[in-house]
């Protein structure tokens, strides 16, 4: 019962967030210079062809008229049209965001376990200077911008070695680059709270017990130190995955990977505004989703934690 | 400090005063196209090589590092100034002020950053200015979410109440008492988040949405040569080096801050 109450008060969180969210990015397509009908007609057009179509895109309202017209059309569950392809955002989305998920998910997982080994080793050889050495890694990690390692990404495997497409959307062959890519910054992160996670456990009293009964190395850290170190890792994990949106733009561009971000840069240099709106809210809905999930795989890890409790 | 910290902030002394040199005593102009030698391999003429115009690349560097280094560095503390500031007050007036405020941030926070960084440089006319205006738009919601959490933890300290027993004003306990406390974490985070404004003002640039040309960006000028990846690969690969290295001094310089 407790749990239901959770959700319901974060569903209801969510929709005055997305409101939130809606509203700012309303308010940023309005203030962007360039009139989108003039883009639509070009600049020979006459003015009452202009007039027209300002009219049919609902831009000769005033604001907060084309705001509510905008939360009305959502809560019918419609994103409008894009004025270039003149397609339905939905639909592009649609079409979409299964790329941006392959590309999220294999990214993910090239990233945990590669994050967790490199961050459990690091423990381990704390203060030694291998351990030094793997701690710096993380930081090298993030300080690499990805369109950056995505280049250099790409000259070495697939101009230099011509193991892979540089670019394009497709099957597997196509996915590889772009994936590790993304999960570089995110192993990086992921790596440094292991890290941290693991040297806490590994100084409590009970890893000392265990140890004093006998169990097997292996088991003590595989069993006992893991399980206990997951859960603040769970949590980045989750946290970066939802920003996988932000690194996909950059990623997606650079790889001509055929998923949202790329999507929405296309939107916002076109001034295509329901192509921005739509991508940012759909961005915002599965950063919140995985939140929740986020917080009910604590739940199940960790039964001291009671969420909805509070 | 320890040695690695130390190094740290060497390289970034170094680079900074490498970039405010170079117009002195370098004998390149970042700007000056020479058809003649385009796409030259590094060597002892061009250090760096010369880019698809014949400009020099280092000299460009030298001129990226100042415009990125300065763009984030006035970001960043644009970014701690609203946050300290939001922080504080949210902290301290606690109730509906607070709820309200910290409403406010987790809308910024649960925002796709780079999106709204990209739409806010869209909107303004092009140029460092815009840049910097997006990225502390963006990054000061960090800064007041964790000056709110610490004041919350001192604002019924004894030295605070004691304040209020002899009788100061509010603003003076929020000026004078409270907000002191709190800059020792918010410069520790200040240095974190350099880092990250540096590869946010790289990724606006790299998008064309940065300082315009003629002037260098490391972003831009990684994004120009993206088209010379295979016979000049140096136009993009030492700007992209400068960033690293930027950053990771950055990062490292915050992570030996942030421990003590």
């Amino acid at each position: 019962m407790d749990f239901v109450l959770y959700l319901g008060k974060k569903f209801l969180l969510t929709v005055i967030l997305l409101l939130g969210i809606a509203l700012i990015t309303f308010s940023l397509t309005k203030a962007l210079p360039g009139d989108p009908a003039l883009a639509l007609v070009g600049q020979r057009a006459s003015p009452a062809t202009i007039a027209a179509i300002r009219k049919q895109i609902g831009a000769d309202k005033p604001f907060l008229v084309q705001y509510v017209d905008y939360v009305k059309m959502i809560s019918r569950g419609e994103l409008g049209r894009s004025y270039f392809t003149r397609r339905e955002v939905l639909d592009e989305l649609k079409q979409k965001f299964p790329n941006t998920m392959r590309l999220a998910l294999l990214a993910m997982a090239l990233a945990l376990p590669a994050g967790l080994a490199l961050g459990f080793w690091a423990a381990m050889e704390r203060g030694r200077p291998l351990g030094e050495a793997l701690n710096s890694i993380s930081i090298v990690g993030i300080s690499v911008p990805v369109f950056f390692s995505g280049l250099l990404i790409m000259l070495f495997a697939s101009l230099e070695l011509k193991l892979f497409p540089p670019a394009g959307t497709g099957g597997a062959e196509f996915l590889i680059l772009p994936a590790i890519t993304l999960s570089l910054p995110s192993i990086a992160t992921l790596s440094k709270v292991s890290r941290t996670s693991a040297l806490e456990v590994m100084g409590l009293p009970f890893i000392k017990t265990a140890r004093a009964k006998g169990i097997s190395e292996f088991r003590v850290i595989a069993v006992h130190i893991f399980r206990n170190a997951i859960i603040p890792i769970v949590t980045v994990a989750g946290l970066d995955f939802g920003s996988y949106l932000n690194g996909a733009v950059l990623t997606e561009t650079i790889f001509g990977w055929d998923g949202i971000g790329r999507y929405s840069v296309e939107g916002v240099m076109r001034r295509d505004y329901p192509v921005v709106l739509g991508t940012v809210l759909a961005g915002t809905v599965t950063f919140i989703v995985i939140n929740m999930l986020v917080d009910i795989a604590y739940h199940v890890l960790d039964p001291r934690v009671r969420v909805y409790g509070r | 400090m320890g040695v690695k910290a130390k190094a740290a902030a060497a390289i970034l002394v170094f680079i900074v005063a490498a970039s405010l040199l170079a117009p002195l005593f370098y004998r390149y102009n970042p700007h000056r196209i020479d058809l003649d030698h385009i796409k030259t391999r590094p060597g002892f003429s061009h250090l760096f090589g010369t880019d698809q115009e014949g400009r020099d690349v280092l000299a460009r560097v030298l001129e990226g590092a100042k415009i990125s280094i300065w763009v984030s560095l006035l970001a960043a503390v644009s970014a701690m100034v609203i946050g300290l500031a939001v922080g504080v007050i949210s902290g301290y007036a606690g109730g509906k002020v607070d709820t309200a405020l910290m409403a406010f941030v987790d809308l910024i926070l649960a925002f796709p950053s780079l999106l709204l960084a990209i739409g806010i440089s869209v909107v303004l006319p092009p140029g460092m200015f815009t840049v910097m205006i997006a990225i502390a738009a963006v990054g000061w919601a960090s800064f007041a979410r964790l000056t709110r959490g610490y004041v919350l933890g001192i604002r019924d300290a004894q030295y605070v109440e004691a304040a209020r027993a002899i009788g100061c004003g509010r603003s003076r306990i929020l000026f004078a008492h409270i907000l002191p406390q709190c800059m020792p974490l918010a410069l520790t985070m200040l240095t974190l988040k350099i880092g990250g404004f540096i590869i946010t003002e790289a990724s606006l640039s790299f998008l064309g949405l940065g300082a315009q040309p003629p002037v260098a960006t490391w972003g831009g000028m990684i994004s120009s040569g993206r088209a010379y990846l295979e016979t000049a690969p140096w136009i993009s690969v030492f700007p992209g080096i400068a960033i690293a290295l930027t950053t990771f001094c950055f990062n490292a310089l915050g992570d030996a801050l942030a421990k003590n």
